[in-house]
């Protein structure tokens, strides 16, 4: 593990924790004096299962608690919602025949989930998942926290970063920055203690898969080319073996399960237990019991390998390309790391070292890597690490629809974030009050193979003949990979309005209701920990008195005191079930203040026994 | 060469461009990418120092940095990024470096209406297009021949590499009047060496096709 140099002198400042929202599991962690650390629950565990479940009472469930539910309550609870994150209705076909979710009506630009009776967007859903990092983080440091790096795969389009971004401010954090994934891994790595040499971060988690190729050069970390898939990972292992259990089980049972909840929530599980010790064993037995009946089944490594052959050969593609647009021949890579839960797979393990020619770095638990890197990262932010810095780039180019739908690409792919380029924009016919730029990324020549990115409108130019307008539009892709656009109107210098209009995810207004709406919520639990917080309080006195009437304390009383004391019990005892924390405090430091003499009592009782103790040896 | 204003921050008059040299506060940044490298305008560059110009200036303008500063300094700091890694990008690779200095002296580059012939190609663009129109028609007899013009055009593209050194170090040691004269022949050759590769393109698209 690497050292890290810490500026004393910033320790007052406000902490940043890093968080790794994964499609499986969700960690966060902080920076300590000696490195970064996993901040683990009140049970102490140290990931929180990416499962999100809507309890009777409207309250959320997640985590641990929620994987009990996708069996209980398969209707109301939700896992892999990163799938869905960012994207649209018509993206998520092929996942929808995989995947419980239930999608409701009207999801055209940002697709709803329904949990139980009501519907909440992939944001709103990952959000949970972060409230509760971010109070597992507030309880273990004991301090409030408002701010966060996550991670997000590298290959991430800008749609599924705001995504992220938005799942952030619902759950009160203020992302200071979104970091890929194979490059926090890296920093967490301290690989720069080599100081130079070319490394490859092969990560393939629970859905998405990224391969990063950086250039270390005194701590700086140039990622030099990305590539990946979005929709490739442990999951699709996962369905694979799903599908087959499914199928033997219809031929032994006579009885299709695959539309019933429960039973494949009950397989699914028992085939990632299969599929999880075929890692450390050469076969093992893929075991269910349902309702009474018994399915066993021996799976052996090699036919495990066969089976998910084509998922890994996959990951492989992508690689080469990484490697081509970063100039570089495998010989080259120095260095090789895995990072996510399916690199444990020996299958896996031996296709990376087939293709880079190296025998690959997991000494790092793969499934902790990328929290301690944004860890890292959130220590470089506020200044606590100032030998490192990050150069990352952008996944896929960026461009604009022009004529006959072609498109114009302005910002190439693996260029180094923050980039810009400047277009200028004119009218088409006389008088045009409004220019509309369609934005897409992707790699392909059409706009209708590319992705829409948005689309935007610049607003109130002013009218003159046709082609005489020269709008100036900036188009910077900024370090958290979001696309940010301005226009300047070049005749009169002055700021041109643009109205931003996404393609697909949630726009500002609709982020700012989710916020409020959460805010509110807030308040709500800030109210009732505050009165439970009270009768606890409460509780303590009342126990205390109770026995310090059991002494000889009380006896010392006068009438008087001791009808006060009994009467402020009363009163407090006739508010502790209200909901009025205020009143339940004042109550008690009435009674506080009737007990005084009781307590001075108290304490001198105990002062003579304790000096007759020392007089006695 | 670098710009001087005044700086946003203290006031003071001749601030120079990037931060301040007197309170060192980040500035609105200059947009010209020699300038921002603080390099004279020249077509040569030596690539390592380029490169560490590059990373040291990172490491000081980089957003990371600016996480805790006013909005005006974050704003400052991912515009001067920004330009920073446009610059390096452009810098780094000759050709495109030449093309940003030409477009700055106001020689129009990259111009897509620019299609014609250039005359000396004339006779192998004929033989091309003929073996191309074969090639599509299903006569793999072309095949041979297309991958000996192939390597004609990439032999010919290294040519032009090397002339393009020359005129650059030409350029480069030449009083600021004869300039233009060389930049107007550094055009010429560039806008050549993209009409062979994309000549090359063309016919790496139709193997591929073929293959595929």
């Amino acid at each position: 593990m690497s050292t890290f140099q810490i500026d004393f002198s910033s320790v007052q400042r406000r902490r940043i924790i890093g968080i790794d929202l994964g499609t499986t599991n969700s960690l966060a962690a902080f920076m300590d004096l000696t490195g970064p650390e996993i901040i683990p629950g009140p049970d102490g565990s140290r990931m929180v299962p990416s499962i999100v479940s809507l309890a009777a009472d409207g309250s959320f469930v997640v985590g641990e608690a929620a994987r009990r539910l996708l069996i209980d309550a398969p209707e109301r609870t939700v896992y892999s919602v990163k799938r869905l994150m960012g994207r649209g209705r018509e993206d998520v076909a092929e996942e929808l025949k995989l995947f419980p979710f239930r999608i409701a009506e009207g999801s055209e630009q940002v697709i709803r989930l329904a949990l139980g009776d009501r519907t909440f967007t992939p944001p709103e859903i990952s959000a949970q998942i972060l409230k509760e990092l971010k109070r597992r983080a507030e309880q273990y440091l004991g301090e409030e926290i408002t701010q966060a790096v996550i991670t997000v795969p590298a290959y991430f389009n800008d749609a599924q970063r705001q995504a992220t971004r938005d799942a952030g401010r619902i759950a009160g954090l203020e992302v200071l920055r979104l970091v890929n994934e194979p490059t926090a891994a890296s920093l967490a790595y301290g690989l720069d203690k080599r100081k130079e040499g070319i490394v490859a971060v092969y990560d393939l988690g629970g859905g998405t898969f990224d391969i990063s190729i950086l250039r270390l050069h005194e701590g700086i970390f140039e990622v030099l080319a990305t590539n990946g898939d979005t929709h490739l990972g442990g999951d699709d292992i996962d369905n694979r073996l799903l599908a087959i259990a499914l199928e033997d089980i219809a031929s032994e049972w006579g009885e299709d399960l695959s539309h019933n909840g429960e039973a494949v929530q009950t397989i699914r599980q028992a085939v990632i237990r299969a599929k999880e010790e075929l890692s450390f064993q050469p076969a093992t037995v893929i075991d269910i019991e349902y309702h009474g009946r018994r399915y066993q089944r021996e799976l052996k490594r090699e036919l495990f390998e066969n089976l998910i052959r084509d998922i890994v050969d996959r990951t492989l593609g992508p690689c080469r390309q990484a490697m081509r647009d970063a100039g570089l021949e495998p010989e080259q890579i120095d260095e090789v790391v895995l990072v996510g839960g399916s690199t444990r797979i020996p299958m896996v393990r031996r296709a990376v070292e087939a293709l880079f020619k190296a025998k690959p770095h997991a000494e790092l638990n793969p499934d902790e890597v990328v929290a301690l890197g944004a860890a890292v990262q959130a220590a470089i932010l506020s200044g606590d690490v100032q030998d490192k810095l990050l150069l990352d780039v952008t996944p896929l180019s960026l461009g604009i629809e022009t004529m006959g739908g072609v498109v114009s690409k302005l910002i190439h792919r693996n260029s180094t974030i923050p980039a810009s380029a400047t277009e200028v924009f004119t009218t088409s016919v006389d008088g045009q009050r409004n220019v509309l730029i369609h934005v897409v990324q992707g790699e392909r020549e059409l706009v209708k193979d590319c992705r829409s990115l948005a689309r935007f409108d610049l607003k109130d130019i002013e009218p003159m003949p046709a082609g005489m307008a020269r709008i100036e539009v900036r188009f910077l892709i900024d370090a958290n990979g979001i696309l940010n656009v301005t226009a300047r109107d070049l005749r009169s210098g002055k700021e041109q309005s643009v109205e931003v209009k996404p393609s697909y995810g949630l726009t500002e207004e609709q982020v700012e209701a989710m916020i409020r709406e959460s805010y509110e919520k807030a308040e709500e639990d800030l109210r009732e920990r505050q009165v439970r917080e009270a009768r606890v309080e409460a509780d303590n006195i009342l126990a205390a008195v109770e026995k310090a009437r059991m002494s000889d304390a009380w006896l010392e009383l006068t009438e008087e005191e001791r009808a006060a004391v009994d009467a402020a019990i009363n009163e407090l005892q006739v508010v502790y079930h209200s909901n009025d924390h205020h009143l339940i405090r004042d109550r008690i430091e009435k009674l506080d203040a009737a007990t005084r003499r009781l307590a001075e009592n108290l304490m001198n009782t105990a002062v003579r026994q304790a000096l007759k103790g020392t007089k006695i040896e | 060469m670098a710009h001087l204003h005044d700086c946003w921050h203290c006031g003071a008059k001749d601030a120079a461009s990037l931060f301040c040299r007197y309170c060192n506060t980040i500035q609105a940044p200059t947009p010209d990418y020699y300038e921002f490298f603080d390099l004279p305008r020249r077509l040569g560059l030596d690539s390592e120092d380029l490169k560490n110009r590059f990373y040291t200036l990172s490491r000081l303008l980089h957003p990371d940095r600016y996480t805790r500063r006013s909005e005006q300094e974050k704003r400052f700091s991912l515009e001067a990024s920004s330009i920073l890694n446009d610059a390096y990008r452009v810098l780094k690779d000759p050709i495109q470096r030449a093309e940003y200095v030409l477009r700055q002296e106001g020689f129009p580059v990259g111009d897509q209406r620019n299609k014609d012939v250039p005359p000396e190609l004339l006779e192998e663009v004929f033989e091309l297009n003929m073996a191309l129109d074969e090639l599509r028609g299903g006569d793999l007899e072309a095949l041979p021949q297309l991958d000996a013009m192939r390597r004609r055009f990439v032999g010919m593209l290294g040519e032009i590499d090397r002339e393009l050194e020359a005129m650059f170090a030409r350029h480069d040691a030449a009083p600021e009047d004869a300039r233009r004269q060389i930049l107007a022949e550094i055009r010429a050759a560039l806008n050549r060496r993209r009409y062979i590769s994309n000549l090359v393109q063309e016919v790496d698209k139709q193997l591929a096709a073929r293959n595929a």
